[in-house]
């Protein structure tokens, strides 16, 4: 007990004390996920919402395969990125393992899948009936479309949120492709892997305790988020 | 309607917020490894070395402690790679670090000799040590060398905690099973393999009251926190071991450019010309004494002598 309450000082104390180092490393974090999550983001939720309103051959197959790639374990997201941009791999031209590129790309196969099967599932779950109503309510093919992605606006705030959650927290992947490298790739999950190994466990706990303040602030502005989404009124 | 854009818009720009200044991180570089990495600091001039190594030598501090001599002397920036022998390795093989620092001899050799490495140099040395439970069910006590020691765990049945993760410390200590004629078996209850880090196996072994062949450097570092452990075999310090085959000799190696594009040759054989120069080896030398009061690890590195 008093091992956790010395963890919450601790990460009081690196903040508070200007670390540039911690700061670094806290930014890092913020720019490789926030990157990570734009882009699947971009990709994921029209692929999302067009996977919930057509239908095509092979769609049960993609469906499956997008579900699947939701429970991909991350060092598995690791090793696929890290034998594409090796240099003896295909894209090692490119010069972007142990970059933050490199653990960017892997973030983005790991957020991608949950972003589009849960905006997938949002969608989905707006009745049929309301396009039923819309129509015979004289309502045009677009007018119906956009209707229903209003409808799903927090189910689709909650796939973001859950992807982003995926990725902030996860280590076997950057650390695999970005070689938690100082000043360099080093971000709070890798540098918490590297306290613990080196037995400095309060200064991990400290780190810990930033990563988790790190995301409750930013799941309390989702959550704000939703709130005005859903009462745009109140 | 528009509500819903202005939804999407404002989710995405706080998804921006903290990625600003990626913009060009997102797209393709200029051109090939040169200038790939935007990091946060990197003023200099003069390069960037990658060292693949392992993570005792990162872990212990020593790195933090003699490398920005390096980074000083040529302008050129250190990336480490702390990552287990096996893993170090075979970023070397694939051209993904341009020079390696590991401790497991034989597989060194092996690489040089399939071509990835150009030559292998001796650095320092340090040593393993069996640590266990103070009351010593087992009596490893007194025995008279490290397989005597594991043959007594094993007769005992007394628990053990084994790395059971390809590294070389567990490499070391299956070659001391072997010398023991004992082959333990996982299934057995008493030999525990983890697949886990020193740090991690030590903490194990700690709760647990199990015997582990530990690296010293790594004991010391976390020796506060491990209260029902005690060194039981290697004595003290490295000069106080009694058994030769505990002894952990590091090497480095570069990596072979021949082999992949891009592999900083140059800069790699500096590091090597640089850690086994007199004024590197008395920095080694001299690493740990303050806070434990005795070396580290030992310098080894004869000059101008390959192997």
């Amino acid at each position: 007990m008093d091992d956790l309450l010395a963890g919450l000082a601790g990460a009081l104390r690196l903040l508070l004390s200007g670390d540039a180092g911690v700061w670094e490393i806290v930014l890092l974090t913020l720019r490789v996920s926030g990157t990570a999550l734009l882009i699947s983001a971009v990709l994921g939720v029209p692929a999302g919402v067009v996977l919930a309103l057509r239908s095509f051959p092979g769609q049960r197959l993609v469906t499956t395969v997008i579900y699947t790639g939701m429970g991909l374990p991350p060092v598995v997201a690791g090793l696929v990125v890290y034998l594409l941009l090796s240099r003896s791999g295909p894209l090692g031209d490119l010069g972007w393992l142990f970059t933050p590129r490199a653990m960017v790309v892997a973030q983005v196969l790991i957020s991608l899948p949950l972003v589009v099967g849960l905006t997938m599932s949002a969608v989905e779950g707006i009745t049929p009936e309301l396009r039923l109503q819309l129509r015979a309510l004289g309502a045009t093919e677009r007018q119906i479309a956009q209707a229903i992605l209003w409808e799903a606006r927090a189910g689709m705030l909650v796939a973001l949120v859950a992807g982003f959650g995926s990725i902030i927290s996860e280590v076997g992947a950057v650390l695999l492709v970005g070689g938690n490298i100082e000043r360099s790739t080093r971000v709070l999950t890798t540098a918490i892997v590297l306290e613990t190994r080196k037995g400095a466990f309060d200064q991990a706990l400290a780190l810990g305790f930033v990563l988790v303040g790190l995301t409750f602030v930013l799941n309390a502005l989702a959550l704000r988020l939703r709130g005005a989404l859903l009462h745009p009124a109140g | 309607m528009g509500r819903i854009w202005l939804a999407i818009v404002l989710a995405l720009v706080l998804a921006a917020c903290g990625s600003s200044g990626t913009a060009d991180d997102a797209s393709p570089p200029a051109n090939a490894a040169g200038d790939a990495t935007p990091t946060a600091a990197q003023p200099r001039k003069g390069g960037r070395l990658r060292l693949a190594t392992t993570t005792s030598t990162e872990d212990s501090g020593l790195l933090d402690a003699i490398l920005p001599d390096f980074e000083r002397r040529t302008g050129a920036t250190v990336e480490v790679i702390a990552v287990g022998t096996g893993q170090a390795l075979k970023l070397g093989e694939n051209g993904d670090a341009d020079v390696v620092l590991v401790h497991a001899r034989e597989q060194e050799e092996q690489f040089v000799a399939d071509g990835f490495g150009l030559y292998r140099r001796d650095v320092m040395q340090n040593d393993f040590i069996i640590v266990g439970p103070p009351h010593d069910p087992a009596g490893v006590r007194g025995a008279a060398d490290a397989a005597e020691a594991f043959a007594r765990i094993a007769a005992a049945q007394a628990p053990f905690a084994s790395r059971g993760d390809e590294s070389g410390t567990h490499t070391r200590e299956r070659a001391i099973w072997k010398q023991a004629g004992i082959v333990p078996d996982p299934a057995s209850g008493w030999y525990r393999a983890l697949g886990q880090g020193m740090g991690e196996t030590l903490t194990t072994a700690n709760e647990q009251r199990a015997y582990t062949l530990a690296d010293r450097g790594t004991y010391l570092a976390m020796r506060d926190r491990l209260t029902d452990l005690t060194i039981l075999f290697g004595g003290e310090t490295v000069a106080d071991n009694p058994d030769p085959a505990l002894l952990n000799p590091y090497g480095v190696i570069p990596v072979n450019p021949a082999r992949h594009q891009g592999i900083q040759a140059e800069l790699a054989e500096a590091f090597v010309a640089w850690i086994t120069s007199p004024e590197v080896q008395a920095m080694i030398a001299e690493f740990g004494k303050d806070r434990y009061g005795q070396p580290l690890f030992y310098p080894r590195a004869t000059p101008g002598t390959t192997s």
